[in-house]
């Protein structure tokens, strides 16, 4: 009886696991339904439910005019989204993976990212590019490429990549609602793993600001931060570190760009070490350019030891099991980084 | 005395009467036979029997002036080393911008490249703002933060400097025309040389998938920079490119003859038909932009001929001379007023001030708190606001 009252608050406190793709299509549904001027195009969105499923429903339930399907011409459909997003509509502009943005990249860039400044303010864009970034399963080197750093380099974008299912309806209902361009990181292997949803997420005006990093994990020998997939890798290595008595404090970073700088800062300066984790490459990226704010900041004096990246291997992915599980960061990886920056 | 007082009295009433008995000769109206324009995918032409009123008239003939006489100022502050950078001149191809406003409405939506200055007038900007965003200086239409290549007003998206990116983007003005349903429609214009582009293609598959009211035009000028459209285009029929998509093929040189085919174009896509395509066979005077002679590749004689017969400003002067639409004083007339606006704007672009720097990082994003922006050095924290 205990067990089943305790189990009934639990209910009440927390809904049901979520998938993250069950997260994004809330997050979808709701502001479609909170704003017409909201909708979603690109490849198999509409009749096919989405590649990944993530847009299930919504066609049935919005028809033709707000989830459009189109051809397979990615320069020419986010170019048109752009393009719409300049005239008034706010699009969801879907790119079946990140890898074939790179066709559409210009529209991104110069003619979204850059058009506010290039106006002086007169020409705004809020337009919502997403979909599946870095690496999946299998898929070999042109379909798992991560591009969070190639699209945070570039001012007049905000990059955001969600972790969990809560992240994902968050942080897209914000994307959603940003008046300015936002790239969207989704992550492939995420999308059918569940979380707890808190009560506050069931709200349809739930938003998690762009812009803001969350300590998933409290801990005092070395931060670790995170985006993406790689922030459950960072969870499951602090348990593991844990039982040698190596307390992690694990940011999930939730925006690449604006970098929540301060948050890592506060955090280096608790516990005097940094690692960062990224399944991206190495050269200039993400863990890159966490460092180089942290020696130009005041955290800088707090480190015992240099900052350390662990990042994918600089090399295209292959496709063989053995290959690409060790093209990847793995726990170990951390877990191996964590001890050699801390010299243990 | 009293007598004499008394007739030059009655002189300068009878010349009063005689000027304005001038004034009131005029045609009102008048009917122009303009050139059939090529077809492709339609059963119908343009009208070749056209009306143009002397209103009308004064008004294109003006608004061309201008436009011309705002390119030339550029060329000369170019020279003197004042406006730096791009700079690329409509001089020559001024029917087109002046013809397609004249068949469209401002509520309609128009995008361009970045052959521009042209259309940031007719679409409502002034001479003064936009020789200002030459300069750079703070009463640029864009602040001084765009340039030549990225002037924007209402209805107005640029000014676009990456080579048929405008034209996906103008399909999506027109797919949300078509979303809000009000009944407005959006011009993409390219040149020859951006014809070729892939994108473009895409585009055209889209906007006849789902019938966007979308015109694309493109202005062929003979030349995509240094290589003319036989060295670039395996078919120059640019008209006939958009395959599925209807098209005309216009003379760009005449004023009349591109308003005609765009209120056709116009009233096509206003009727759920879909896009249409235009070709307008058009000049440009200047080399492709201020850095080339535009000499190398064609000859000074083709630039010649071409101002010899095709001008359309002097063939538009000629129709309403000839028509008795006007005189040649109201024309000169016009001339000096136009002149004087084009220097009163050159003298606000060159003593206007630069932007204030506090301003560099603004405007990265819209709507949003206060940021900060990293200087050149991590010392240097600027400030950015919407």
């Amino acid at each position: 009886r205990l067990k089943n009252i305790v189990l009934g608050w639990n209910d009440l406190l927390c809904s049901k696991p979520m998938m993250v793709r069950d997260a994004l299509n809330q997050a979808m549904d709701e502001e479609l339904e909170r704003d017409e001027r909201v909708f979603l195009l690109g490849e198999e969105v509409a009749q096919y439910d989405g590649a990944y499923k993530v847009s299930r429903g919504l066609w049935k339930k919005y028809g033709d005019k707000r989830i459009i399907d189109t051809p397979i011409t990615e320069m020419g459909f986010a170019g048109i989204a752009v393009g719409a997003a300049m005239a008034g509509l706010r699009p969801i502009c879907e790119f079946m993976t990140f890898n074939f943005s790179m066709q559409a990249i210009d529209q991104i860039i110069n003619s979204a990212a850059k058009t506010y400044y290039m106006s002086a303010g007169f020409q705004a864009v809020p337009i919502v590019f997403r979909g599946p970034n870095g690496a999946s399963a299998g898929v070999a080197a042109q379909h798992s490429q991560c591009f969070a750093a190639w699209y945070a380099h570039c001012p007049g974008l905000k990059v955001v990549s969600p972790w969990n299912a809560e992240d994902a309806k968050g942080l897209l209902k914000s994307a959603i609602r940003d008046d300015n361009p936002v790239v969207f990181l989704e992550n492939e292997l995420m999308y059918g793993v569940p979380f707890e949803m808190s009560e506050e997420s069931q709200s349809k005006d739930f938003t998690i600001p762009i812009g803001k990093a969350k300590v998933e994990r409290q801990g005092t020998h070395v931060s670790l931060v995170s985006h993406s997939r790689y922030v459950s890798h960072c969870l499951d290595a602090a348990v593991v570190l844990a039982k040698e008595g190596i307390e992690c404090e694990v940011i999930n970073l939730r925006t690449i760009r604006p970098l929540d700088v301060e948050c890592i800062e506060t955090s280096v300066m608790k516990t005097n070490h940094l690692v960062t984790v990224e399944g991206g490459w190495p050269q200039f990226g993400v863990g890159a350019e966490i460092c180089a704010r942290i020696m130009e900041g005041p955290a800088f004096n707090y480190l015992d030891a240099p900052a350390t990246r662990v990042t994918g291997v600089d090399i295209p992915m292959p496709y063989a099991k053995i290959l690409e599980d060790n093209s990847l960061p793995q726990i170990k990886d951390i877990i191996f980084s964590v001890k050699k920056t801390l010299n243990v | 005395i009293s007598t004499l007082l008394m007739i030059i009295k009655n002189l300068i009433v009878a010349a009063a009467v005689v000027s304005a008995r001038t004034y009131a000769d005029f045609t009102t109206e008048a009917t122009f036979e303009i050139k059939k324009c090529d077809i492709h995918k339609l059963d119908e032409a343009p009208a070749t029997q056209v009306v143009m009123t002397r209103e009308e008239g004064l008004q294109y003939y003006r608004t061309m002036q201008t436009i011309r006489r705002m390119e030339l100022k550029a060329d000369q502050l170019y020279k003197q080393k004042i406006i730096r950078g791009f700079c690329h001149l409509y001089d020559g191809q001024e029917a087109c911008a002046v013809g397609i406003e004249a068949g469209i409405n401002l509520t309609d939506h128009l995008i361009t490249a970045y052959r521009a200055h042209g259309y940031t007038y007719t679409r409502g900007g002034t001479v003064k703002e936009i020789m200002a965003e030459l300069t750079g200086r703070r009463g640029g239409i864009a602040k001084g933060k765009g340039g030549s290549m990225h002037m924007y007003t209402k209805h107005f998206y640029g000014g676009n400097g990456i080579v048929g990116a405008q034209v996906p983007l103008g399909a999506g003005v027109a797919l949300a025309c078509k979303y809000l349903g009000n009944n407005e429609l959006c011009v993409s214009l390219y040149g020859d040389g951006a014809a070729n582009q892939g994108q473009i293609f895409e585009t055209y598959n889209m906007a006849a998938l789902w019938k966007l009211p979308a015109i694309f035009i493109c202005e062929n000028n003979r030349y995509g920079m240094g290589t003319s459209v036989e060295r670039a285009a395996a078919s120059t029929d640019y008209y006939k490119r958009g395959d599925f998509i209807p098209g005309l093929r216009v003379d760009g040189m005449d004023v009349l003859c591109v308003r005609e085919a765009t209120k056709f174009a116009a009233d096509h896509c206003r009727s759920g038909k879909g896009p249409m395509l235009m070709e307008l066979q058009t000049y440009r005077y200047h080399g492709h932009s201020m850095s080339d002679p535009g000499v190398s590749y064609r000859t000074r004689e083709e630039i010649q001929e071409v101002r010899g017969k095709s001008d359309p400003i002097s063939m538009l002067k000629d129709r309403m001379l000839s028509n008795n639409m006007a005189s040649i004083e109201e024309l000169k007339e016009i001339d000096v007023a136009v002149r004087k606006e084009i220097e009163d704007a050159a003298q606000f672009a060159t003593t206007d001030p630069e932007p204030p720097l506090e301003e560099l990082c603004n405007h990265i994003f819209y709507n949003n708190p206060a940021l900060e922006v990293r200087g050149t050095n991590p010392w240097t924290k600027l400030k950015s606001v919407s």
